[in-house]
């Protein structure tokens, strides 16, 4: 059932089978210590420091950047990273581990960014040697965004940053982070820019990054304060006051609806882990899992509610597949803007029903030897919260779909 | 054999959309179709069969009722995802004619792949209009639960008893008819005036449809109707039912989207609390909601069309999926459109019932939702025990 390669124009088709024969012999060894479910959850140095080896060579064989420009570290081909991220998700890999860089930071630079910028940063969010993180959250800015008062004050030919972000993924592994920042309090939206910050060299000097514990007391987000930090005007993204904009660009690729592709790889965690995110799954689990002196494969009532996220998940990979099919798109925004809501969604409802299936066991938590698939799903439908809240929640997902698509009226 | 990454949704396709969108607007727009379908209004009235025979005419004349018949036969033997995107507009537009039955019976007997099923299939062509008549009293479209006996003396067949829920029966020139001979079902072609067959119309909620049962009272039809032996006309319906599941269902998806459309709007010029309807969260996530599940369905009937042709391994199981997927959604659209659309909703005089009840007839036809996922579980996770 692999329809995506009969299309395949004759660079794609040929990088295809570059990146299968590559994959073949290059798919990294799970390591001995277990990997979070996410890059969303790295905790150790350790971590890091396999996913980082990880990108780093699927950038040196030209399976990340693909479609950047040379004159960026990328490899300049036409539409192919979609086609990497398939055969690298079919091959199993391990996730990278620069996730807000390739997906946010390195496409705002792209497209915001001053030439010397993009030279200087992209090549090594591609390779991953540089870890990124974004400040756009603050304690009084959350859905309602354009609310950020972390302050940048002109100062000559520097600004200067004082305030706090929080919840920033990353930042405690970051050297540089892209930030939504307020020059001028009179005006909500004009009233912001936009700019990249150095995070590692800068701790103790102006930054300081304190971890946050997360429902499942994993570490991930942190809360990053900002005194007196000092940039010169050249890490400026776009003009002064066109803030929005430029962070417009970030959240729709973030949300999984810009026009740059993002580089994704495989979720694989560890050799016994199951993938927590794929609605058959629940097939197998159902069948090792008893059920009134049955297994709950048996039961009707959760047959019936397995096939229908089995439908959701298949409903919406056509669905990707339709919105690239000129007029059968509708709207243009119609899917790509349905994306991150549908996904998070559908994740949270398998891994709640996971639960269910797994009845008394599911109890069981991450350390306990006696968890079926090593407590994933617990695990799995804690963090899928993450999901349905991080990158704008799914009730502003809700409201933006119903106004930019639908045009019903704007909520505040 | 794998699908093409675009569903073999070309510039034919797009242009048979355009064309099919404009002449529906223009034949059959909202205040045409209430004037046509809901002119009485009594719960009691007899049974009605409304249809607008110009414009079926019209339609005929661009060949349309012929895109699925094969080549071989004499139609334009387009591929199906080209019949979904016809199908997709006149469900958009609850369009009443025998449209979706003939497509159906044109993909039934295009299973059966015989001399005689290809010269139904030449009358289709001609443009003649043909129903299904598999469905027995209890609903059972599966073919070993037929109502009907055939039995087979000296070169005459003889059919005996009643077909169900045949769609646009009145409409139709010929039935194909499903009939049980001992333990084996064959298919048969018969006329819709052939001596003994009575059509009874039942009394339905639909208004942009007729449904009735037909009997058969010793009607007696030659070896020539004959589209499918007892015994192969299992596996012609077997082979036919993904394609009308999948037509279904894009009717279905075609009136969600008319519903989505009309209801937005409506939230969009309807002002309360002095602001309008779709400012409220209580009726905007919904209505994005009713659009998030036409989309899922949507895309799974274009699959299961694709599939037909390029797939067939796989067509029955996306065809459970489309269906499955349509029904929910059309439950879905029809309560919420109502439902915004307040009092002004729950009237005669709104067009949203018309879609509203197309919708409930559609969710029933040929299975509903739990049906289609009771089919699907068996093929993903075998049989249950017990
Ligand atoms: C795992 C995780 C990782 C994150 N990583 C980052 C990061 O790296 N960088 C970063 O900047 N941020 C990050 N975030 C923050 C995230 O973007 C915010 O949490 C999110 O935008 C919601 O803001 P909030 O938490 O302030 O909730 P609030 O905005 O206070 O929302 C609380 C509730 O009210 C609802 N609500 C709010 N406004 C409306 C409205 N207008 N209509 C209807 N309902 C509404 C919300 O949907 C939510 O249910 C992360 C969050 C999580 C959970």
């Amino acid at each position: 059932m692999s329809e995506n390669e009969q299309k395949d124009s004759p660079e794609q088709s040929s990088f295809r089978k570059y990146c299968r024969n590559w994959l073949s012999g290059h798919v990294p060894l799970p390591p001995a210590f277990r990997l979070p479910q996410s890059a969303m959850e790295i905790m150790t140095q350790e971590q890091m420091d396999y996913l980082c080896r990880w990108q780093k060579s699927a950038y040196d064989a030209g399976l990340v950047g693909c479609d950047y420009p040379g004159e960026y570290g990328g490899f300049g081909r036409t539409n192919c990273q979609r086609i990497a991220n398939e055969e690298m998700h079919r091959a199993g890999t391990p996730y990278f581990p620069n996730v807000i860089a390739l997906g946010m930071a390195a496409p705002t630079l792209f497209h915001h960014g001053s030439e010397e910028l993009k030279k200087r940063f992209i090549p090594k969010i591609l390779s991953g040697e540089e870890i990124w993180c974004q400040g756009f959250s603050e304690p009084d800015a959350g859905s309602d965004l354009a609310n950020v008062q972390t302050f940048a004050e002109k100062k000559g030919d520097n600004w200067v940053i004082n305030g706090q972000k929080i919840w920033t993924s990353l930042a405690m592994f970051a050297s540089w982070m892209i930030i939504l920042c307020r020059h001028d309090r009179s005006d909500k939206y004009k009233g912001l820019t936009y700019f990249i910050v150095p995070i590692k060299s800068a701790l103790g000097k102006g930054v300081d990054v304190r971890p946050l514990i997360k429902m499942t007391g994993e570490t991930g987000f942190n809360e990053v304060f900002f005194t007196d930090l000092e940039i010169p005007d050249s890490y400026r993204l776009d003009k002064v006051g066109n803030g929005w904009q430029v962070a417009m660009t970030t959240l729709l690729h973030e949300r999984g609806a810009g026009p740059l592709i993002t580089p994704t790889a495989g979720g694989q965690t560890s050799r016994s882990s199951e993938t927590t995110y794929n609605a058959m799954t629940l097939v197998d689990l159902a069948k090792k899992s008893d059920r009134l002196g049955k297994t709950a494969a048996d039961d009707p009532v959760i047959r019936d509610r397995i096939m229908s996220l089995v439908i959701r998940q298949r409903g919406f990979m056509e669905s990707l597949r339709r919105s690239r099919v000129k007029g059968l798109a509708d709207h243009p925004m119609r899917i790509p803007l349905q994306g991150k809501l549908v996904m998070s969604e559908l994740v949270q409802d398998i891994a709640a029903l996971a639960l269910e299936i797994e009845g008394a066991s599911a109890t069981l938590f991450i350390a306990d030897a006696n968890a079926p698939a090593g407590g994933a799903w617990p695990l799995a439908y804690m963090n899928s919260f993450g999901g349905t809240i991080a990158a704008g929640t799914s009730e502003v997902q809700r409201n933006i779909l119903g106004e930019r698509v639908l045009g019903l009226a704007k909520s505040k | 054999m794998a699908q093409p990454s675009d569903f073999g949704y070309g510039m034919e396709e797009q242009i048979l959309r355009a064309e099919a969108r404009k002449f529906f607007k223009d034949t059959c727009d909202e205040l045409r179709l209430m004037d046509l379908v809901a002119g009485k209004t009594d719960p009691h009235r007899e049974p009605e069969c409304l249809w607008d025979k110009k414009a079926w005419k019209k339609m005929t004349d661009l060949g349309w009722t012929t895109l699925a018949v094969p080549e071989r036969a004499g139609g334009i033997g387009m591929s199906a995802v080209a019949v979904a995107t016809l199908v997709e507009e006149a469900g958009r537009a609850a369009f009443p004619s025998p449209l979706i039955s003939t497509i159906n019976a044109t993909y039934v007997l295009s299973a059966c792949h015989t001399k005689n099923a290809d010269a139904a299939l030449a009358e289709i062509a001609d443009n003649r209009t043909a129903a299904l008549a598999v469905t027995n009293r209890k609903g059972s479209w599966s073919s070993s639960d037929t109502d009907v006996s055939a039995s087979h003396a000296n070169g005459v067949i003889t059919l005996n008893g009643t077909a169900w829920f045949v769609q646009d029966a009145r409409k139709a020139d010929f039935f194909v008819v499903a009939a049980g001979s001992n333990d084996e079902v064959g298919l048969y072609v018969v006329p819709a005036d052939a001596s003994g067959v009575t059509v009874v119309p039942d009394a339905i909620v639909d208004l942009t449809r007729d449904q009735a049962h037909v009997t058969f009272e010793g009607v007696e039809v030659g070896p020539a109707c004959t589209a499918a032996d007892p015994g192969s006309g299992s596996l012609a319906l077997e082979l036919g039912l993904p394609a009308v599941l999948t037509m279904v269902s894009a009717d279905m998806c075609g009136a969600g989207e008319w519903q989505l459309q009309t209801t937005a709007a409506y939230a969009g010029k309807r002002v309360q609390f002095d602001r309008a309807l779709g400012y409220f969260q209580a009726v905007k996530h919904p209505i994005v909601n009713m659009m998030i599940m036409i989309d899922s369905a949507r895309s799974l009937v274009y699959n299961a069309a694709c599939a037909m042709d390029h797939e067939p391994e796989f067509s029955s199981v996306y065809a459970h999926m489309a269906k499955a997927a349509a029904g929910d959604m059309a439950a879905f659209c029809s309560g919420r459109s109502v439902q915004y659309h307040g009092g002004m909703g729950f009237t005669w005089e709104c067009f949203v019932h018309l879609y509203f009840k197309r919708q409930m007839h559609n969710q029933v036809l040929y299975g509903d939702a739990a049906h289609h996922r009771v089919k699907l579980a068996d093929f993903f996770m075998g049989p249950p025990r017990g």
